[in-house]
């Protein structure tokens, strides 16, 4: 066999082990992993919020998305609410999207009105929930950046100043 | 003060425990006794004695390996349980609405007293879980002797889920 054949019959051997393996490999590629988890872009989602107008998430494109998953019998995330109203209010740039994981819309209308939100409320499911990696416990909030990918998860009652730079931070870049 | 405020709770939670565990005696149910404390906020741990509390580990081995299984009901909301609950049991309503002590009573009504039951709910940190409480209450108020809840600290996904215990999904 000339010499060139074998080498390039080597060569070809050598890059489809290569490729073989990194196929295997547990390398986590950007766009892998779990849903909603930070890094990955936020699931997408569509629902009627409490007024009855359509929520698309991917409509918020462009802008800094809060996403919150609430319930009216959590006591954290009806702490959290008012600083989310206010940030609504006040940067320009940043969208808000509650989704409730309360069982029936009735109390979610009721504290809709009461703590006067000024973003739409959609209501959550289990389906939902596991889109989003999960939502075992409340809150959670996730900071989406412009181009929809999440940047930040919090489980929890979230640090609000924490929270506020983060949103910040996002809105500073283009 | 973080720090400081951790440590005495810790110290209270300490207390606490030895009282609970003079006081308790032997309670002949087949649950084992805590032997860590579970709690960093014993003002509000208080309302469910330290002695009737469950570890996550603790349950998952029982309803493994037991001679005689608890009966395990969740306690919080439906949503959260369709998501994702402790496998074998079953939903019973949120604790902290009419309706949802109802549906447990309910569900209780011919239950020998003696049953070992565990309640769980996980839906919120432990200080601040509206159900849990009001659903230990209503089952010692019914007569259960054997009644005991799974102390979650932070939630359900961080304390069961995430330790790898066993989850099913679904409304059943």
């Amino acid at each position: 066999m000339p010499r060139k054949v074998a080498g390039v019959q080597r060569a070809c051997l050598v890059t489809l082990l290569a490729a073989m393996v990194l196929s295997s490999a547990p390398v986590a590629l950007a766009g892998e992993g779990p849903a909603g988890a930070v890094g990955h872009t936020a699931p997408a989602f569509s629902r009627m919020d409490l007024a009855g107008r359509r929520v698309r998430l991917t409509s918020y494109r462009g802008k800094v998305v809060l996403l919150n998953f609430w319930a009216t019998w959590c006591g954290p995330c009806l702490t959290e609410m008012p600083r989310f109203v206010e940030w609504q209010r006040q940067m320009a740039g940043l969208q808000v999207v509650g989704v409730s994981m309360d069982d029936e819309a009735a109390p979610v209308r009721a504290a809709y009105a009461k703590y006067k939100l000024n973003y739409p409320v959609v209501m959550g499911d289990a389906a939902l929930g596991r889109l989003y990696d999960g939502v075992y416990g409340l809150p959670v909030t996730l900071v989406i950046d412009r181009a929809g990918v999440v940047r930040f998860r919090h489980r929890g009652a979230a640090d609000l100043p924490v929270l506020h730079r983060e949103i910040e931070g996002l809105m500073a870049r283009p | 003060m973080r720090e400081f405020r951790k440590g005495f709770g810790s110290f209270r939670i300490v207390v606490g425990m030895i009282a609970v565990s003079v006081m308790a005696g032997g309670s002949g149910h087949a649950f084992p006794r805590a032997t860590t404390p579970m709690a960093s906020d014993s003002a509000v741990v208080g309302e469910i004695p330290k002695a009737a509390l469950v570890e996550p580990a603790e349950l998952s081995r029982l309803l493994a390996n037991g001679p005689e299984k608890p009966l395990v009901l969740q306690v919080g909301s439906r949503v959260l349980f369709t998501e994702a609950h402790i496998v074998g049991s079953e939903y019973a309503g949120p604790g902290g609405q009419g309706s949802g002590l109802a549906l447990l009573r309910t569900r209780m009504k011919d239950v020998k007293r003696n049953q070992a039951v565990v309640i769980y709910c996980g839906c919120c940190p432990w200080g601040k879980c509206p159900n849990i409480r009001a659903a230990y209450a209503a089952l010692v108020g019914m007569g259960f002797t054997g009644v005991k809840a799974l102390y979650i600290e932070e939630d359900f996904g961080t304390d069961w889920v995430e330790k790898g215990y066993p989850v099913a999904k679904g409304a059943k």
